[in-house]
């Protein structure tokens, strides 16, 4: 414990949180706070002008400070050269390679990327579901525990979604009530999340068209259709 | 646009991709040197400690974790090798820049404010700090860091990050006031 806890004055922990404010590394619901108060409290507010003083010569100092010659990167790599050769960079695993697959991507050619697999899942599913329905109405008989599978199976469509990493639990409640959404079950591996859309088994047409929908919010960074 | 994320370099790093090393150091070195020259306050100290980090960064890069990012994983390191420099050498060398940017007690502070502006005598007030002091001001200030990944740099609990910084900004208040500026606080 710090000793200095004793001492310190009695500042609100607003005012001990400006310095972050200032360089604008406060989580939301902290930055908002401070904003809320600063816009109550004119005392608040001109410390506040003290902090960002304290920051722009802190930047404007280190910024004087100049840089290293280009010795350091020779030395180093001096340094490096005498170490014991390593195994090489094919050896990254799956996880590191799908995320410099899609970190190379530009934003656009995910988007497309991304509706493009929600749809090629989409067509996947109506012709799985074809088939099922075609063996289902086709045959002349059903075993008692193929029978027992299907009856026990959840009422309902569903979808499996991602949500994008920059919504906040609120953004995501609201976008569940907005929709009359329900989770379902989740996280799966990859942050996936199985969501109820409707209660009833939506015609293949309309579960299209929600899903659609659903993919223009913000809150959602992946979303395709599953059982 | 798009570049490769640091954590996707150490990838490489770990793999033993020079070249994946050269981009991290192109990306993070002047910052790095910045944050270990505020601390010895010696220029060729600072560039003999860099060459240092990068290479436990390349020696340590298959156990970094990625629990915090990349740039506070590597001012952590930069921190230790400043710290350990500084107990190898107890008298903080200074070099005759850092050393002509940090006081100059000759003038009384009405003379001193007269000669600088406010800025730059905020400026001189921040090199006057102590190692620790400046130290969290860097790294809130100049490295963008939160309190959480200042905790996890510098070693101390969060609650303890706020009230050092606190004491940063006070003490600061003081040696501007003993330059001649009252900013009214605290």
């Amino acid at each position: 414990m710090n000793t200095n806890n004793q001492e310190a004055p009695l500042q609100g922990d607003i005012e001990e949180l400006l310095p972050w404010h200032a360089a604008g590394t406060l989580n939301r619901r902290d930055a908002q706070r401070v904003e809320d108060a600063l816009q109550r409290d004119p005392e608040l507010a001109r410390r506040y002008a003290l902090v960002r003083e304290e920051l722009s010569e802190t930047i404007h100092l280190n910024e004087t400070l100049g840089a290293p010659s280009a010795r350091a990167m020779e030395k180093l790599f001096v340094k490096i050269d005498a170490e014991p050769q390593r195994r090489q960079a094919s050896s990254l695993n799956l996880g590191t390679r799908i995320s410099e697959f899609f970190g190379s991507l530009s934003p656009r050619t995910l988007a497309w990327s991304a509706s493009a697999a929600a749809l090629a899942i989409l067509l996947q599913a109506g012709f799985l579901a074809n088939i099922a329905i075609k063996q289902h109405t086709g045959g002349g008989f059903e075993t008692a525990s193929v029978g027992g599978s299907i009856t026990s199976k959840e009422v309902g469509s569903y979808v499996l979604l991602r949500f994008n990493p920059q919504a906040s639990a609120v953004d995501i409640n609201q976008f569940l009530e907005r929709n009359k959404l329900k989770i379902a079950d989740g996280p799966a591996p990859g942050d996936l999340y199985r969501v109820r859309v409707g209660a009833t088994a939506l015609p293949q047409d309309e579960l299209t068209r929600t899903v659609k929908q659903l993919q223009q919010d913000k809150t959602v960074a992946f979303i395709a259709v599953t059982e | 646009m798009q570049t490769t994320s640091d954590e996707v370099l150490i990838a490489r790093i770990a793999g033993g991709d020079r070249l994946a090393m050269q981009v991290l150091f192109a990306r993070h070195h002047v910052r790095v040197y910045r944050f270990v020259l505020r601390l010895v306050r010696n220029e060729a100290t600072a560039e003999d400690l860099i060459s240092e980090v990068f290479l436990d960064v390349w020696r340590q890069a298959g156990k970094f974790e990625g629990r915090s990012s990349v740039s506070t994983w590597m001012l952590g390191i930069a921190r230790f090798k400043a710290l350990s420099a500084l107990r190898r050498k107890p008298e903080e060398e200074l070099d005759d820049e850092t050393a002509g940017a940090i006081e100059d007690q000759s003038d009384d502070p009405e003379t001193a404010l007269a000669k600088k502006d406010k800025g730059a005598l905020l400026r001189e007030a921040l090199s006057a700090l102590t190692p620790e002091h400046r130290e969290i001001i860097d790294l809130v200030y100049y490295h963008e860091k939160s309190v959480e990944e200042v905790a996890g740099i510098v070693g101390i609990p969060e609650a303890t990050v706020k009230t050092r910084m606190f004491y940063a900004r006070k003490k600061l208040s003081e040696l501007l006031k003993e330059r001649g500026i009252d900013r009214g606080w605290p």
